[in-house]
C-alpha cells in the first residue's frame, strides 16, 4: 500500500520549504534536535554518511553556509569537498549544466549548491544523480536557514502557534523571507513584514502575512523580531535613499524593539550590517540576541537533513 | 507657530472670502495674539483698534507652492528677504520653497536652514520642499524621511523631470511608506531637448525650436499610472495644456491621489505674448495656444486644478537680456499673482470664491496645512485688497530683486492694500 502522504522526510532532494508538509519537518526538526545534544558532546563523530560524498558547490560566496554544510558532513563521517567558484572550470565559461554533468560523473552522493539564479538548485538536480540541496538560489529559497530558524525558535516556544513572528527588512531580494514565510505559517506562527514598500514584493499582501511599513506598529505584540540584511549589492536600483535614513526608520534598536513583547527575541541570518539594519547594543546582548544560537542550529538541521537524504543502507 | 503678543485689532466693513468654510460677506474680523479670535457681523470693541477695510476684500493670506528664489547660491537673483518682501507686497503669506538651490535642498540640515532663515529674515512663513533626488540629479534617491521630518512639506525635482521610469516608480513606492507628497514636472525630456517655445505655428514662424504639448500629456500619463500602480500622492507640478489637463480630471474620477497646481502666468497669458522675441514670456514650461488656456480656465472652474502658483522665478538682465532661445526660462510673480488671479473674475471667466479658493484652501489642503483659512483659531496670515484697484505693472517698480515679468507694462485691476502675518502687518 502507498502512503497518501509522507510522514519522515526522505527527499530525494531539499530544493525548498514549498513542497514539504507539517510532518516532514517535524520529523527533520525532531532529528536535529538530536544532533544539537551531540553536537555539545566532547566526541562529535557518528558513521551515518560514512562511505558518502558530499560536494559544496558555491558560486556565490559564503562562509557560515558552507563552513556549516562543511562540519555536518564531516560530523557524520561523509568526505567532503569544497568546489569554489573562482578555481573552478565555472570561471572558464561552464555552463551550469555541464557543471553538473562533470561532477556527476563523479558519483557524489550529495550536492549543495549556493547559485546567484532563482531555480538553479532545481535545474541541477534535473541533470544528476545525487540528493541536491539547495543552500540559497537567487531571491527563491534558503531551505535550510528557514529551518534552523525553526529549530531555534522551537527550543525557545516549544510550539510556534500563535507566535507572532515580525520579518524587518529588505525582504524583496530575500531567499531567507521567502523560505521562513512559508515554513513558520506553516507551523502556525502569524508572520508580519515590515519594511519600506521599495523592499517588499508588491504582492506581499497576498502571503498571508501582516504588511507593515512602521516599525512601531509591525513590532506591537510580538514575541520575535526577526531582523533581515540590507543586501545593498543585490539591488538594482535605488530603494533607499541612505543608510542612516534607513537606520532611523528600519534599523532595529532599543527604541523600537520596546514596541515588541517583553521579553522578545531577535534573529539575524548573518552577516550583519551593524549600524544599519541592527543596532549592536541588541545584536550583542545574549538575553535577546538569539543570533549565535541560530548558528549552532545550522549545524544540527544540516547534520539532520544529509543523514535524512544519504544516510541509511545503501 | 508659536502666539505673538500684538494689540488686538478688528478689520471691519470687509467683504470676507474664506474658500475654505465657504463664506462670502460682510463680516468684522477680531485679531488677538495672532490668531483669529472672532468673526461676526459687526464686534464692537472700542477698546481695541478698528482697521476700517469697507469696500474691500479681506481673504486668507495666498499660499504659493514652489517659489524660487536665489538663496542660498544665487543672491543676485532673489534672496528669502526679498521674496518675503515682494510676496507680503502681493499678499502670499506662505512660500514653500523649491528644492532648486545651490545646493540643491536634498538632505535634512538644508531643510533646516532654509526654515531657520526663513524665520530670520522673511516677514512670512517660508516652509521648503525637499528634493526627491540627492542633488536633483535624477539619479539616487534623496532622504524623503529625514527630510519630511525636519520639515519639508512635499518634494520636487525643481525644473528637472525625473526622465528614469524605473526612479520615479521607487519614488512614488518609497513615498508611500512616509506618506510624503511627490512632485513631478511634466516634461518628457527626449521631445522636449532643445526647446524653447511652445510647438505650433507660431514658434514655425519666429524660427524657434518648440516644446510639444505631447511631451506634457505623455508625462502626465506615465506619472499618474505609476501613481495608480505603486500608490502614493502624485502633485502635477504647473500643467500648461488641456491635454494633459483632461488626464487628470480623469484620474481624479478613478480616484487616483493625483493634484495639480497651474501658474498665473499660463491662465492668463498664452504663446502670442511671445510677440516681438520677449524674453520675460519665455517660461518652463512654455506659453502655449489660447485653447489650452481656455482649457486650464475651465480646469479651475470645475475643481480640477488643485492651486494656482506664481511659479515665481526670478531671473537677471544677465539671463534675459540674450537672443530668446539663449535666455533662462522663467518669470517672477508672488506680487502679481492676485491682481493677475483678478483679472480671470473681471473677464468673468471665473467667480472670485474659486479663485480665492485655489490660491488659499486649495494649496493649503493639497499640502495637509493648517493655513489659508479665516476661522476662529486659525492663524491671522490676511490679506485686505481692493478687488477693482486699476494700475500699471512696471516691472522696474516690483519688490524683487529680479523684473523679469511678462505682465511689465500691462494694465492690471485689483491691488493688495493690507498683509498680515500672524496678526502683524508685513504690507
Amino acid at each position: 500500500m502507498t502512503k497518501r502522504y509522507k510522514d519522515t522526510f526522505t527527499g530525494p532532494h531539499l530544493l525548498g520549504i514549498a513542497g514539504l508538509n507539517r510532518l516532514e519537518v517535524d520529523s527533520l526538526l525532531d532529528s536535529a534536535a538530536g544532533y544539537v545534544a551531540l553536537n555539545r558532546r566532547r566526541d562529535k563523530h557518528l558513521d551515518v554518511l560514512s562511505g558518502r560524498t558530499l560536494v559544496n558547490l558555491f558560486f556565490e560566496p559564503s562562509t557560515r553556509t558552507q563552513s556549516s554544510f562543511e562540519l555536518a558532513g564531516k560530523r557524520l563521517g561523509a568526505d567532503v569537498i569544497n568546489m569554489a567558484i573562482k578555481s573552478s572550470s565555472v570561471a572558464k565559461g561552464e555552463t551550469l549544466i555541464d557543471t553538473a554533468v562533470t561532477l556527476n560523473a563523479m558519483h557524489p552522493d550529495l550536492l549543495v549548491v549556493r547559485h546567484s539564479a532563482s531555480g538553479a538548485a532545481a535545474l541541477l538536480s534535473q541533470k544528476v544523480d545525487c540528493a541536491v540541496i539547495n543552500a540559497g538560489d537567487g531571491a527563491h529559497e534558503h531551505p535550510t536557514q528557514a529551518l534552523l530558524d525553526a529549530l531555534t525558535l522551537r527550543a525557545h516556544f516549544g510550539d510556534l502557534a500563535g507566535c507572532r513572528i515580525a520579518i524587518c527588512g529588505d525582504v524583496v531580494h530575500s531567499r531567507v523571507a521567502r523560505s521562513d514565510i512559508t515554513l513558520l505559517t506553516l507551523m502556525g506562527a502569524e508572520v508580519r513584514l515590515c519594511a519600506p514598500p521599495t523592499l517588499l514584493p508588491g504582492s506581499a499582501h497576498e502571503w498571508g502575512v501582516g504588511v507593515f511599513h512602521d516599525m512601531r506598529e509591525a513590532l506591537d505584540g510580538c514575541d520575535v523580531v526577526m531582523v533581515l540584511r540590507l543586501q545593498r549589492e543585490r539591488m538594482t536600483s535605488a530603494c533607499v535613499p541612505s543608510t542612516r535614513e534607513y537606520f532611523r526608520y528600519y534599523g532595529l534598536d532599543r527604541a523600537k524593539l520596546s514596541h515588541a513583547k517583553k521579553g522578545a527575541l531577535v534573529m539575524h541570518p548573518g552577516p550583519m550590517n551593524r549600524g544599519v539594519e541592527i543596532d549592536s547594543e541588541i545584536a550583542d546582548d545574549p538575553k535577546t540576541s538569539l543570533i549565535t544560537e541560530q548558528v549552532e542550529s545550522g549545524v544540527a538541521v544540516r547534520m539532520a537533513v544529509l543523514a535524512a537524504l544519504a544516510g541509511g543502507a545503501s | 507657530m508659536k502666539a505673538r503678543k500684538t494689540p488686538p485689532f478688528v478689520i471691519s466693513g470687509a467683504r470676507v472670502i474664506d474658500p475654505s468654510s465657504g463664506r462670502d460677506g460682510i463680516f468684522d474680523v477680531l485679531v488677538k495674539n495672532g490668531r483669529i479670535a472672532a468673526i461676526d457681523k459687526t464686534i464692537a470693541k472700542d477698546s481695541v483698534e478698528r482697521i476700517d477695510a469697507t469696500g474691500l476684500v479681506l481673504a486668507p493670506g495666498l499660499v504659493d507652492v514652489l517659489v524660487k528664489t536665489g538663496e542660498p547660491g544665487a543672491e543676485q537673483r532673489e534672496t528669502l528677504r526679498s521674496a518675503g518682501k515682494a510676496a507680503a507686497a502681493g499678499g502670499v503669506t506662505t512660500l514653500v520653497i523649491s528644492p532648486q538651490a545651490e545646493p540643491a535642498i536634498d538632505d535634512p540640515a538644508m531643510v533646516d536652514f532654509i526654515l531657520r532663515r526663513g524665520k530670520k529674515r522673511a516677514a512670512v512663513h517660508i516652509v521648503p520642499a525637499g528634493g526627491l533626488t540627492k542633488g536633483l540629479g535624477g539619479d539616487t534617491l534623496a532622504e524623503i524621511g529625514l527630510m519630511g521630518e525636519a520639515g519639508a512639506v512635499l518634494f520636487s525635482n525643481g525644473d528637472q523631470a525625473i526622465g528614469n521610469a524605473a526612479l520615479m516608480r521607487n519614488i512614488l513606492t518609497y513615498a508611500k511608506g512616509m506618506d510624503a507628497l511627490v512632485s513631478t514636472r511634466p516634461i518628457e525630456p527626449d521631445l522636449s531637448a532643445n526647446g524653447v517655445m511652445n510647438a505650433g505655428d507660431y514658434a514655425s514662424r519666429l524660427g524657434l525650436k518648440g516644446l510639444p504639448a505631447v511631451a506634457e500629456q505623455i508625462m502626465v500619463e506615465r506619472d499618474i499610472a505609476l501613481c495608480e500602480a505603486c500608490g502614493g500622492r502624485l502633485l502635477v507640478d504647473q500643467l500648461s495644456t488641456g491635454a494633459a489637463l483632461d488626464v487628470v480630471r480623469r484620474a481624479k474620477r478613478r480616484g487616483v491621489r493625483v493634484s495639480c497646481t497651474v501658474s498665473i502666468h499660463h491662465l492668463t497669458l498664452n504663446e502670442l505674448d511671445v510677440g516681438d522675441y520677449r524674453t520675460f514670456a519665455r517660461l518652463s514650461p512654455p506659453l502655449r495656444a489660447e485653447s489650452d488656456r481656455l482649457a486650464l480656465v475651465a480646469g479651475l472652474a470645475d475643481g480640477t486644478i488643485d492651486a494656482v502658483v506664481s511659479g515665481h522665478d526670478p531671473r537677471p538682465a544677465e539671463e534675459k537680456r540674450l537672443p530668446f532661445a539663449e535666455s533662462t526660462p522663467g518669470a517672477i510673480g508672488l506680487e502679481t499673482l492676485l491682481s493677475g488671479a483678478l483679472s480671470l473674475v473681471h473677464n468673468d471667466e471665473a467667480g472670485l470664491l474659486d479663485v480665492m479658493r485655489v490660491l488659499t484652501a486649495g494649496p493649503a489642503q493639497m499640502l495637509g496645512m493648517s493655513c489659508g483659512t479665516i476661522t476662529v483659531g486659525a492663524s491671522a496670515d490676511l490679506v485686505v485688497f481692493d478687488p477693482d484697484k486699476p494700475w500699471v505693472c512696471d516691472a522696474s517698480k516690483l519688490r524683487s530683486k529680479s523684473k523679469n515679468t511678462p505682465y511689465d507694462g500691462r494694465r492690471m485691476q485689483g491691488r493688495t492694500v493690507m498683509t498680515f502675518v500672524q496678526g502683524v502687518r508685513v504690507h
